[in-house]
């Protein structure tokens, strides 16, 4: 009787064997997927457990926690003036997870990080309970302010940047929402989450960086930039070869202007009295490929520009056909930008050429304030000579003195800029949307570049509109970042 | 010429009894408890808990008891059984005193029943009474061979424990499995006795009938396949075990039975023939179950993808809330008190106890606590591949094949590796029959082993091995 005796001893064990098995399976190879899934509420057990971290500006925390009652998260996010940070801090949510910073900087926020282990440990001993980290962010409260409070009720966006730096100082999308409305797990929350989700105005949406408009006439600017930068003008001051009006290459179409004066303007004129023609004739002869060599240079076509939050792709085609390419040189067609991306195209070119890249956190720190990581500014790349950059600068600071952009000027203080009005919708039917980019140069470099989008000016489709709707934005912008420098 | 021969058969050599082994592994199994449940205090309060000392001496005090009934009776028995068990009922005890301090499980009891209780003190009191049985098994219990007298009345107690479930008035449904009985308050389990009743009967039976069902068979593609009146019984346990599946929702003690039934044929009869059918007749016998009851439908449903149907079944949710937990422990486990188990909410203390183990001690704890099983399944075999005679060798290894089916059929429920049934992880999980069962199931396998490590009597000196006295007249 003894061998079944020892076989059935065998197959115990090979059962126990399975057992081992599935649960190193479990356990080991599958436990990071299994530990971070969406249902595993853990997760957010873990998020909500102890007080979060702040999201920190001009040293002043924009967020806050909140003790809660509840068995499962006892901490809830709370945010100061949220409307005005939304853009930036994103939101975090017992219930429906979390975004942008709140959700990038989600290790440090909650103390998980790996690189908070030491603090944890210390804590294991001391007794102390877990906290999170800090993350710093380089935004400027009185710019933020008064971008926020110039867009008003209006749909649109303003990105400002510091050009020397990358430094991000002013990130708005209007009509915003409060983060701290929806940031718990009640019936009440529930119901002000959907209602944004499902709102029309897409509220939850960072238009700054989020979302690509197409740019209008500030495209010329960097279409004006490849002009230089390709050998194709030289004098900004020399006329050009363009007829009014203008056929678009291999087609019977003819291009308008918004206003006469544009026959054989120059480049330095075109682009005060924004002439169409003159651009969609040099963009022809820079030819499709440069302009997107300059675009991209620029920062159009990069899936990857992380501020952390990832910035949508601005778009300049890289397939068109000549015509496209002529449309497309003036902000129009399949050109889109998003308001980042053009506040990047006034800083590359109020920074002498040298563009840097964009970023918003400024510092991590850990709870006891201990600096964890520093973002060093990084240069991003050349898109123009220095002596390009100047002529381009010129030719803005001239739209700001005596063109479109009148309204945008800071008396003792050099400001560049361009307007800019897309056309929207089928046929043009929509209402268009207004641009301004502009910057501002003292003695000691340039301090801000700014970029204004307003969805649905309810203006003229004159290219004014950018100008007088957009333009006192950027000012108020630039204005709140020279004030503060002192 | 004559050749002086030494003949003299060599005296039994006296085994060590190594009581004094089992007394000092004792020690640990009470001492690792008493830590683990100061380390549930420290993480959940921050303090010790208010009852160590008297959880503690309570814990020593039945280990010492049973030590000491072992001792006296039961000289010979396997050093290894009663502190492994006495360190799973204690580990399980604190590990339900961690889930009673769960607020989460709190709320959801106050909501579900109006009232929260705890479950400790009743394990506790179930532990004693497991002890005590444990002990009057050794003491009434002197020779296993006597049960071989209550074979065929065994197999009536086993099915009269087996239907009580069933009657109305006297069954109780929980969670869609009809395997109580609810007297005078107490929820009881038949089945965990069913368990050890029914192999009784499996042993005296098989020892009788294994001759005819060994060699009174006819060979068919390699096989010995009996004859079709010795197919008699098989085909009654197996249509038992799927009535005892159909009526009371209960896959897994059907399938204790059936697999029990199958090794202890095999056993008996030597024949490979039997597995094969025994195999054969399961896999029918799911499929068709499986296909048709819903219960079991579902069950199989979340087994082969607990998170496509997370949201919709609550079968679902609860295997996929287990293997989460398992998956959120880790190699290393959050700690005790420090895990969120308590998240599969009902059942977190019983079925779905091992999940805690899983998210709390990690791979590591997972493992020691399977190893721990393993080896009073080990032992179990040892034994019966010790005892002299047949039926304590069938009555052995058929405990610890059930033993081992058990483990299996729980621990790969709550893991995931498959479909999830209603039974209890043995010491472990709260409930007293479990309990008490299993603590006379360790008594039985100690009795055996005790009467297989004893020595065998010396035998009286054989008058012809003395030197032939040469009488001189004088």
């Amino acid at each position: 009787m003894n061998k079944p005796l020892r076989r059935i001893a065998i197959f115990c064990g090979l059962l126990i064997l399975a057992l081992l098995i599935r649960t190193n399976w479990l356990q080991y190879v599958q436990a990071e997927e299994l530990a971070t899934r969406k249902e595993n509420r853990r997760v957010q057990i873990a998020q909500y457990g102890t007080e979060r971290g702040n999201i920190i500006v001009e040293g002043q925390p924009i967020t806050g926690s909140q003790a809660v009652g509840g068995s499962d998260y006892k901490y809830k996010r709370t945010y100061l003036d949220g409307r005005l940070w939304a853009p930036v801090t994103g939101f975090a949510s017992q219930a429906f997870g979390s975004t942008q910073l709140e959700s990038l900087e989600d290790g440090i926020l909650t103390g998980n990080d790996d690189r908070l282990f030491f603090d944890r440990t210390i804590g294991m001993f001391t007794g102390e309970k877990k906290q999170g980290g800090n993350v710093v962010t380089t935004l400027k409260a009185a710019a933020q302010k008064a971008a926020y409070e110039g867009l008003g009720d209006k749909k649109g966006a303003v990105a400002a940047i510091d050009p020397r730096t990358g430094a991000i100082l002013a990130l708005v999308s209007t009509p915003s929402y409060d983060p701290s409305t929806f940031a718990g797990n009640s019936k009440a929350d529930e119901k002000a989450w959907v209602e944004l989700k499902d709102s029309e105005d897409k509220n939850l949406v960072n238009r700054a960086l989020r979302e690509t408009y197409p740019p209008g006439s500030t495209f010329k600017v960097v279409t004006a930039a490849a002009a230089l930068e390709h050998g194709v003008v030289t004098d900004i001051n020399a006329p050009t070869d363009t007829p009014e009006p203008y056929l678009l290459p291999d087609t019977r179409t003819q291009l308008p202007n918004q206003h006469g004066g544009c026959e054989k303007a120059s480049l330095n004129e075109a682009l005060r009295v924004s002439c169409n023609t003159v651009f969609a004739n040099i963009a022809t002869k820079v030819t499709r490929d440069k302009m997107v060599e300059t675009a991209e240079k620029f920062g159009f076509n990069n899936s990857k520009i992380d501020t952390p939050v990832r910035a949508f792709a601005s778009v300049y085609d890289k397939t068109m056909d000549k015509p496209g390419n002529a449309l497309s040189a003036i902000g129009q067609f399949n050109t889109a930008a998003t308001p980042l991306q053009m506040a990047m195209v006034a800083a590359a070119i109020a920074n002498d050429g040298k563009l840097m890249k964009p970023y918003m956190v400024d510092q991590l720190t850990a709870p006891n304030l201990d600096v964890i990581e520093k973002t060093e500014p990084q240069e991003m790349g050349r898109p123009l000579s220095a002596a390009n950059a100047q002529k381009v600068q010129q030719m803005m600071v001239n739209v700001v003195d005596n063109g479109t952009g009148g309204k945008a000027k800071i008396s003792g203080v050099t400001v560049g800029g361009k307007t800019g009005t897309a056309q929207h919708g089928e046929k043009n039917k929509k209402n268009p949307y207004a641009w301004f980019i502009s910057y501002a140069k003292t003695d000691k470099g340039s301090p801000v570049a700014v970029a204004v989008v307003i969805e649905d000016s309810s203006a003229d489709r004159e290219d004014i509109s950018g100008g007088g709707l957009a333009a006192p934005v950027a000012k108020a912008v630039m204005q709140a970042v020279l004030n503060n420098q002192g | 010429m004559s050749v002086v021969t030494n003949t003299t058969t060599i005296g039994a050599i006296e085994l060590p009894s190594r009581r004094n082994t089992e007394l000092m592994l004792l020690g640990f199994a009470v001492v690792i408890p008493i830590f683990a449940y100061a380390n549930v205090g420290l993480a959940i309060h921050g303090k010790l808990p208010p009852g160590m000392l008297v959880y503690g001496l309570g814990l020593a005090l039945l280990a010492g008891v049973a030590h000491l009934v072992v001792r006296r009776f039961a000289k010979y028995a396997d050093p290894l059984l009663l502190p492994l068990g006495i360190l799973l009922n204690g580990l399980g005890l604190v590990l339900i005193w961690r889930l009673d301090q769960s607020e989460r499980l709190q709320n959801l009891a106050k909501r579900a029943f109006g009232g929260f209780s705890e479950s400790t003190p009743n394990q506790m009191l179930y532990t004693a009474l497991g002890i005590a049985l444990f002990s009057a098994v050794l003491l009434i219990l002197k020779d296993h061979r006597t049960l071989q007298r209550f074979t065929y009345i065994s197999m009536a107690g086993a099915l009269v424990l087996l239907i009580l479930p069933v009657i109305p008035g006297l069954g109780a449904d929980v969670f869609g499995a009809k395997i109580w009985i609810r007297v005078a308050g107490f929820s009881i389990q038949p089945g965990e006795f069913a368990k050890i009743v029914i192999a009784v009967f499996f042993s005296g039976y098989l020892m009788v009938k294994r001759d005819a069902l060994a060699l009174a068979s006819r060979r068919f593609m390699g096989l010995y396949l009996p004859r079709g009146r010795d197919l008699g019984p098989i085909l009654v346990i197996w249509a038992m075990s799927l009535l005892i599946l159909v009526f009371e929702n209960d896959l897994g003690t059907s399938l204790l039975f059936f697999g029990m039934f199958v090794i202890m044929l095999y056993v008996a009869t030597e024949r490979t023939s039997w597995i094969v059918i025994g195999l054969l007749m399961s896999v029918a016998g799911a499929v068709v179950v499986g296909t048709t009851a819903s219960h079991v439908k579902a069950r199989v449903t979340a087994w082969l993808d607990p998170f496509a149907c997370y949201s919709t079944s609550g079968a679902c949710e609860q295997v996929g809330q287990s293997i989460m937990s398992f998956g959120s422990g880790g190699v290393l486990g959050a700690g005790w008190g420090q895990g969120n188990s308590d998240l599969i909410g009902f059942a977190a203390n019983s079925d779905f106890i091992f999940s805690t183990v899983g998210e709390e001690l990690g791979l590591t704890g997972v493992m020691a606590f399977l190893l721990l099983y393993g080896l009073i399944i080990e032992r179990g075999a040892r034994t019966a591949l010790a005892a002299r005679d047949p039926f304590g060798k069938l009555f052995a290894i058929g405990l610890s094949g059930a033993f081992a089916i058990q483990i299996f059929v729980v621990a790969g429920g709550v893991m995931g590796l498959i479909p999830l049934t209603g039974m209890t992880m043995p010491f472990l999980a709260s409930g007293g029959s479990s309990v008490l069962a299993n603590w006379a199931l360790i008594g039985i396998l100690i009795r055996i082993s005790d009467t297989a490590r004893r020595p065998a009597p010396a035998p009286a000196q054989s008058p012809d091995s003395e030197m032939t006295q040469v009488v001189r007249p004088s």
